[in-house]
């Protein structure tokens, strides 16, 4: 099995098992001016932008790793990940921890942030399927869109986001 | 919690436990050999017992199944019946591999194989059926040994063992049992009331009950919670045996029940003939003779297996909740600084802290402590296997244990298991002779195998020693040049050609067997004990034996750690992997083929590795001479590696970099700094290969 296989395999497994009920609530975040949701229910915590320790060998995107009350639990930056403006590192930059099921059990990986916006509650039927592209986020990584107000947010795969990138780099980066 | 869930606990919880039993089974069936002790057989049969019943409850028929014509094989050992005969002890070895197996399947929620078992069973059938040819001398062998005879009842005369014994139908149509019931005095405490039995068995027949008191102890010392009687029933019934002994089942493990068959008229007579002819005999008679076995010594203790469960002794989980309590009053008392602080509370904020420190620390301890193993839990398996494998291979050998309680990491452990099992093997095959070489080179015909454990500085040492012929160097090297490992004129010390035989692919064995001689083994022993930070060593002397000794860190969750600097990062390298450290002067550096670049070290040329280049830092300088050049060793190779400063040695505790992660290449892991922030720990093993490979990949281009 490829890496890319793997990965894909890793994330449509916690997708399908997600199910698509009704009402879903989403935390919504900002990344170079456009806002993003993710399901909740992936977040462990939010907490504030601390120093990372670079680890050699590891794409740009990760920024490194942080110790979150003992745990070694490394940090990515989506923003480079989608070669996206990134906003300097300053005291509103937040990480969110999300918490995604993977094929070697459970992984906690933090995300940098421009900052954090909302919850907001969408039904199924509230979310379309994903354009072919999506600005520069690759479509791979794109749930669906929702419009929220005439905004639009777009809902992210967080599974497949993480894993991706934790694991290495794959032909969408 | 879902009645699946407990189901599924209690399911484990007999795994473990029939492992557990097979394990006694096993170390109970090896100092059987050495001549017989009645606890010794009880002990087994207990464990027997426990696992049929086990089986039968979670309808594991054939396990239980196979496992009573064990139980039936025992039982007759257990009560004098039957003689301990190398043969049958084979057999019941082979027993308990066979339950192994049907457990491990059973475990793994596979269909169980019987092919082993039915193998085995009509065997078993073959021993049981032998009973009446051999029986009579067996069974006097059995009853004169000293342990036995000692344990008998007394109320039981010589003549009830044997007709008991025989089975061989006297004349007379049976008329009933006269039973000699003699329970441990812990009787009432299992719940077990005598009463109930003499019903049942009246249910049977017509009782006549004669309690013995003669165990009673005074009033006033008696202590009504223990049973100080004994019973003799005569039972006049027709059932058999079998149902006879059903109505004991529960009290059987610690009672000493014996069962004597009444017959009519023509029986005892014919049985009382026959004591009198045979004693002469029985003495000459025992069962095992000791030569024939190798005097392996069982260890103490029961096996845990490798599984992902950890047996904890209740002191250590008693010391830790004990610390803890002190955690918190600890916490409550820095708590208080909180909410009101006043400049004169300076000094007792400062012995709370000092007492949260040594909380910690001793925490710390103690945590590491629970994950302490003694390395007999490996050792355990060695008798067995240096039992079958001196018979297999023709050879006398008395293994030796030392230092079984030596404590060491769970997870070393398990990983250490294997080399050493290899190494006893190598020991067995290649170092000890057979008897005829013994003694021909003038030593005993019993080699001697030891394996010993000992704790040195922040290690554990384990020695496999053999007082066999030693390492053959000449042959060694003759090999090695034979398939090009070495050059033909190179000149090597002894050490170099000792460890020749950990190269993949060695083999100075002839012919191959199942036993070793592949070449395949030797190398990843070496591996094992790399990956566990440790290191090999061979000492051998021509005609007197090789020891191979071992030297394992004591745990892999913490490290004495260097804190390098590099640039702005921080690293940690392994203390022991540092040989030390130097600044060079610039003469002692040269450049082979305007690539590699070497340290002169003493007498010895070393490779420079420029950890910046590594991992793409930004260093305070790229020029040797400003820097430090720690001079690194992993798996035999050396190498400098130039770092900007050597910052503070400190105990970490190392933490997965792979947990949420991945596995980065020449990293360890990593661990946390006292502000919170993480370093990264050096894999030296793994930066020494990958440094080498990227060199021969420069080379490779080059070329």
């Amino acid at each position: 099995m490829t890496q890319h296989d793997s990965i894909a395999n890793e994330a449509s497994a916690s997708r399908n098992a997600r199910g698509e009920g009704a009402g879903r609530q989403y935390l919504s975040f900002f990344l170079g001016g456009q806002e993003y949701a993710t399901d909740i229910l992936r977040v462990q915590e939010i907490k504030g932008w601390d120093t990372v320790t670079r680890v050699p060998y590891s794409p740009n995107y990760i920024l490194g790793v942080i110790n979150l009350r003992g745990a070694i639990v490394p940090v990515v930056d989506p923003r480079v990940r989608f070669a996206l403006k990134s906003a300097p590192f300053d005291s509103a930059t937040v990480v969110i921890v999300v918490r995604v099921e993977g094929a070697r059990g459970e992984r906690i990986v933090g995300l940098v942030v421009d900052a954090v916006s909302d919850v907001h509650s969408f039904s199924a039927e509230n979310i379309q399927p994903p354009p072919e592209a999506v600005g520069s986020v690759d479509q791979m990584f794109v749930l669906g869109l929702a419009n929220l107000d005439d905004r639009l947010v777009i809902i992210l795969d967080i599974e497949r986001l993480v894993i991706s990138s934790v694991l290495g780099d794959t032909k969408a980066a | 919690m879902s009645i699946d869930q407990e189901m599924e606990e209690i399911l484990n919880l007999f795994f473990e436990e029939s492992f557990e039993g097979l394990d006694t089974m096993e170390s109970g069936l090896l100092t059987l050999d050495d001549g017989s002790h009645r606890e010794t057989i009880n002990t087994i049969f207990r464990a027997a017992h426990s696992i049929k019943g086990g089986a039968g409850t979670f309808g594991f028929m054939e396990i239980s199944g196979f496992t009573h014509s064990v139980e039936t094989l025992l039982d007759e050992m257990r009560n004098g019946t039957r003689g301990i005969t190398p043969d049958a002890l084979q057999v019941l070895l082979q027993a308990v591999d066979v339950i192994r197996d049907m457990v491990r399947s059973a475990q793994a929620k596979q269909p169980i194989v019987m092919v082993g078992a039915t193998a085995l069973s009509s065997e078993l059938i073959r021993i049981l059926a032998q009973k009446s040819a051999s029986v009579t001398s067996a069974a006097e062998g059995a009853a004169n040994l000293p342990g036995n005879a000692d344990a008998s009842p007394a109320a039981a005369p010589p003549e009830a063992v044997e007709i008991a014994v025989n089975g061989i139908p006297p004349s007379g149509p049976l008329e009933g049992w006269r039973i000699a019931f003699e329970p441990d005095s812990s009787l009432f405490k299992t719940c077990n009331d005598p009463m109930r039995i003499f019903d049942e068995l009246a249910n049977l027949g017509t009782l006549e009950v004669a309690a013995h008191t003669a165990k009673v102890p005074p009033f006033g010392e008696l202590d009504p919670t223990q049973c100080f009687l004994s019973w003799t029933l005569l039972l006049r019934c027709t059932a058999e045996h079998a149902r006879v002994a059903e109505v004991f089942d529960w009290v059987d493990a610690n009672s000493k029940i014996v069962y004597e068959p009444i017959y009519g008229a023509a029986g005892p007579a014919a049985a009382a003939s026959r004591p009198a002819a045979d004693p002469p005999q029985a003495a000459v008679q025992r069962s095992v003779t000791p030569s024939d076995a190798p005097a392996a010594q069982p260890v103490a203790g029961k096996s845990g297996g490798e599984s992902g469960s950890l047996r904890v002794a209740t002191e250590k989980v008693d010391a830790l909740i004990n610390l803890v309590g002190e955690l918190v009053i600890t916490q409550s008392m820095l708590g208080r600084f909180a909410e009101k602080y006043e400049a004169q509370d300076i000094e007792s904020l400062r012995r709370s802290l000092a007492q949260l420190t040594r909380n910690t620390r001793e925490l710390q301890e103690s945590v590491l402590q629970i994950r302490m193993l003694p390395i007999g839990f490996s050792f355990n398996r060695f008798p067995r296997l240096v039992h079958d494998l001196s018979r297999k291979l023709g050879k006398k050998v008395e293994l030796k244990l030392c230092g079984e309680n030596t404590e060491l990491d769970k997870t070393v452990l398990e990983k250490i298991s294997d080399p050493l099992v290899h190494l006893v093997r190598n020991a067995l095959d290649h170092g000890l002779e057979s008897p005829e070489e013994r003694l021909a080179a003038g030593k005993g015909d019993t080699g001697t195998l030891e394996l010993n454990a000992f704790h040195e500085g922040g290690s554990i040492v384990i020695e496999v020693k053999d007082d066999g012929a030693g390492l053959n160097k000449d042959r060694i090297l003759a090999k090695a040049r034979e398939r090009g490992l070495v050059d033909a004129d190179a000149q090597l010390s002894d050490e170099n050609i000792y460890n020749l035989i950990f190269v993949a692919g060695f083999s100075t064995a002839d012919t191959v067997s199942d036993v070793s001689g592949r070449g395949v083994g030797m190398d990843v022993v070496r591996r094992n004990i790399n990956d566990l930070g440790g290191h090999v060593q061979i000492l051998s002397v021509p005609g007197r034996g090789s020891t191979i000794r071992i030297r394992l860190p004591l745990t892999l969750a913490i490290l004495e750690g260097q804190m390098l600097r590099v640039g702005k990062e921080i690293y940690v390298a392994s203390l022991v992997s540092i040989i030390e450290t130097v600044q060079s002067k610039g003469e002692d550096l040269s450049c082979v083929a305007g690539r590699t670049e070497l340290f002169k070290h003493r007498s010895d040329y070393l490779p420079v590795i420029r950890l910046y280049d590594l991992f793409g830092i930004e260093p305070d300088s790229r020029d040797i001479t400003d820097g430090l050049l720690v001079v690194l060793e992993a798996e035999g190779r050396r190498v400098a590696m130039l770092v900007d400063e050597l910052l503070a040695q400190q105990q970490v505790v190392i933490k997965s970099l792979e947990t949420n992660f991945k596995q980065v290449p020449g990293l360890a892991g990593a661990t946390i700094h006292g502000d919170g922030t993480v370093a990264l720990i050096l894999d030296v093993p793994g930066l020494v290969r990958t440094f080498l490979e990227r060199q021969s990949m420069q080379y490779g281009r080059a070329a």
